[in-house]
């Protein structure tokens, strides 16, 4: 327990040491901020676009973050053999598996945090500039706290894709695991398509397939609830606590799979 | 109880992408290392040393054979807790400074607070890390990096340590500081097996050898029956040579060489007596700069042992 603590708190220090991570932070600040000036410009909807851009926001830049800092983790380490020395230390692998996913964990949570704080302080000062008559249209109050609720599925999203990143970093090269996260990532936002490919192209083996992936692939729509906290429409608490699971399950299954494949390999 | 023990120990690795084919490696190395030896592991280029000591940490599973080490197979954590590890051209993480990193090491083995704090900062003192490890170690040159992965597989105290070229990128005040390094890990019982292209240095530090070429043994054994430390010849450094006297003796020489600033260098066979060579020049007008006798070197041995090797392997 105490060598997986000490290896992801590693990886938490070198990453709040890069560059990256903050230029993403401070970006994605920029554009909550910018959301502002840009709710302006359209009467009454202001509230809604406000909420949305910065919700939007949160996931894009987290979800870079989670890809740039997830292939860091393992496939730079065994590339440029950084890991040779830490492996030779009394730590077994799967130790260093989990050690690297947690510290990314806990990397993420605190990145998204920051970000959530400033979009709070955005929400405020608008709340407190608009006057009451305004306010009255709007569907939810500013300062809503169902937007952690929807913060939270952003997080459990990306530590999911964090999962993916790490699985397929333990067998391929950087620029690879990247590339292919980020293809499961799109691909798990548009799997509903998948389920449904009958009504699109109605041959049976193209279908077989496109179901055969479409239980394979995360199921990332659940996680996105944005829409409805923006509007106001009500989310179930069983929902939001199946998806929580849902995540749960899947990451668990990445890391067994990540930790089988990493301690098979040769380090060359 | 040996300290490192391999038998048969081999390594395959598939080339090739489209058709990967199996290329060995290393071929069944069966070696043993006795407790407090410092072992030199030598070989060119390609030969696979490498390959063994990565076997030897459980970088890399073997294809075939096995490997010990205090009597434990590879990668037992027990083992870990008490070996040390140079890769070759170490690399580190580029955010952490030299002590965050070695702090890091140290913990993993165990120590906590200001005992793993003592150690670091003992370890770092020992390689000649000063001021510069609160430095990030993006900002170290190849030398410092070195002397860091030197530093990282000592901060356990190990019983045996395991160094893939720790010679290298060092300058001449860093190789010696290695040198001493080691000979006091050697005084305090420590095992040390190490490879090296530096064979002066393997001369004076090893009390045994081993060669290896593409992969397989082909000599290993004390130094003192290595070299029989047999007379070769001399070899005589004059001045003031005259060209009939250069004439003179140059059959009965192997060679005479011309130095910088009208020196040459002259070689004697074994057999030629140096007084008599000496007086006769003398007698010409020559002045003798130096003379020293010439014996087998670790070089030589390596150059045979390799050469033979490669000549059985191409059939010539
Ligand atoms: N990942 C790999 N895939 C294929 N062949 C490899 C791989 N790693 C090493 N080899 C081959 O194995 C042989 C031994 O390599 P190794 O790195 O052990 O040599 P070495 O003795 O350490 O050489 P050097 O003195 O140059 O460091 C070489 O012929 C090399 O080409
Ligand atoms: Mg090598």
């Amino acid at each position: 327990m105490r060598s997986i603590a000490l290896v992801a708190q590693a990886v938490f220090k070198e990453s709040v040491r890069d560059r990256v991570p903050y230029s993403m932070v401070a970006f994605a600040v920029l554009i909550i901020a910018a959301s502002y000036l840009i709710s302006q410009l359209t009467a009454g909807q202001d509230m809604k676009i406000l909420k949305d851009l910065g919700l939007a926001a949160i996931a894009v830049f987290g979800l870079l973050i989670a890809v740039f800092i997830g292939i860091n983790l393992v496939s730079k380490e065994v590339e440029r053999r950084s890991v040779f020395a830490v492996l030779a230390k009394p730590l077994s692998r799967s130790q260093f598996i989990l050690g690297k996913y947690f510290g990314l964990a806990l990397t993420l949570v605190v990145n998204l945090s920051v970000m959530t704080l400033a979009f709070y302080a955005v929400l405020l000062y608008v709340d407190l500039t608009t006057d009451a008559l305004l306010k009255a249209a709007w569907p939810a109050p500013a300062l809503d706290p169902r937007l952690v609720i929807a913060v939270v599925l952003i997080v459990a999203e990306l530590m999911l894709v964090t999962a993916i990143a790490l699985f397929f970093s333990t067998f391929s090269s950087p620029l690879l695991s990247a590339l292919l996260t980020l293809g499961v990532w799109v691909a798990g936002h548009f799997n509903a398509d998948l389920r449904n490919f009958e009504a699109v192209l109605d041959v049976r083996p193209v279908a077989l397939l496109a179901r055969a992936v479409y239980y394979l692939l995360p199921n990332l729509a659940p996680f996105n609830i944005r829409a409805e906290v923006v509007h106001g429409v009500p989310v179930p608490a069983s929902q939001v606590a199946l998806t929580l699971a849902y995540a749960a399950v899947y990451i668990t299954i990445l890391l067994l799979g990540a930790i089988a494949v990493f301690r098979r390999r040769d380090f060359k | 109880m040996a300290a490192i023990e391999t038998e048969d120990l081999s390594k395959d690795f598939l080339v090739g992408f489209w058709r990967p084919r199996p290329y060995r490696a290393l071929d069944r190395l069966t070696l043993s290392v006795g407790e407090g030896e410092v072992f030199g592991f030598l070989g060119p280029n390609g030969a696979g040393k490498s390959t063994t000591l990565k076997l030897l940490m459980q970088l890399l599973y073997p294809t075939g054979g096995t490997a010990r080490i205090l009597g434990r197979p590879v990668g037992d954590r027990s083992v870990k807790q008490r070996t040390g590890f140079l890769p070759e051209n170490p690399y580190f993480y580029d955010h952490l400074t030299a002590e965050e990193l070695l702090s890091y090491f140290a913990r993993l083995f165990g120590l906590r607070g200001a005992d793993a704090r003592r150690r670091v900062s003992s370890v770092l003192d020992d390689v000649g890390i000063g001021s510069e490890r609160r430095l990030r170690l993006r900002q170290y040159s190849k030398g410092m990096i070195q002397r860091v992965g030197l530093a990282q597989a000592l901060l356990n105290e190990p019983d045996v340590v395991f160094l893939d070229e720790p010679m290298s990128g060092l300058d001449p005040l860093g190789r010696r500081h290695v040198r001493q390094i080691m000979l006091r890990l050697r005084d305090r019982g420590c095992t040390v097996f190490f490879s090296s292209h530096i064979l002066s240095d393997a001369e004076a530090l090893c009390s045994r050898v081993a060669i290896l070429a593409q992969g397989r043994l082909v000599a290993s054994g004390h130094l003192s029956e290595i070299l029989a430390f047999e007379l070769r010849g001399w070899e005589l450094v004059v001045s003031h040579l005259s060209d009939e006297a250069r004439a003179a003796i140059a059959p009965r020489v192997r060679s005479i060489t011309a130095l910088a600033r009208g020196r040459f260098t002259i070689e004697l066979p074994a057999e030629e007596s140096p007084d008599r060579f000496l007086h006769e020049l003398g007698s010409r007008g020559a002045q003798v700069v130096s003379l020293n006798p010439l014996r087998e070197t670790l070089e030589d041995y390596f150059v045979q042992s390799v050469g033979a090797a490669e000549s059985r392997q191409t059939g010539l």
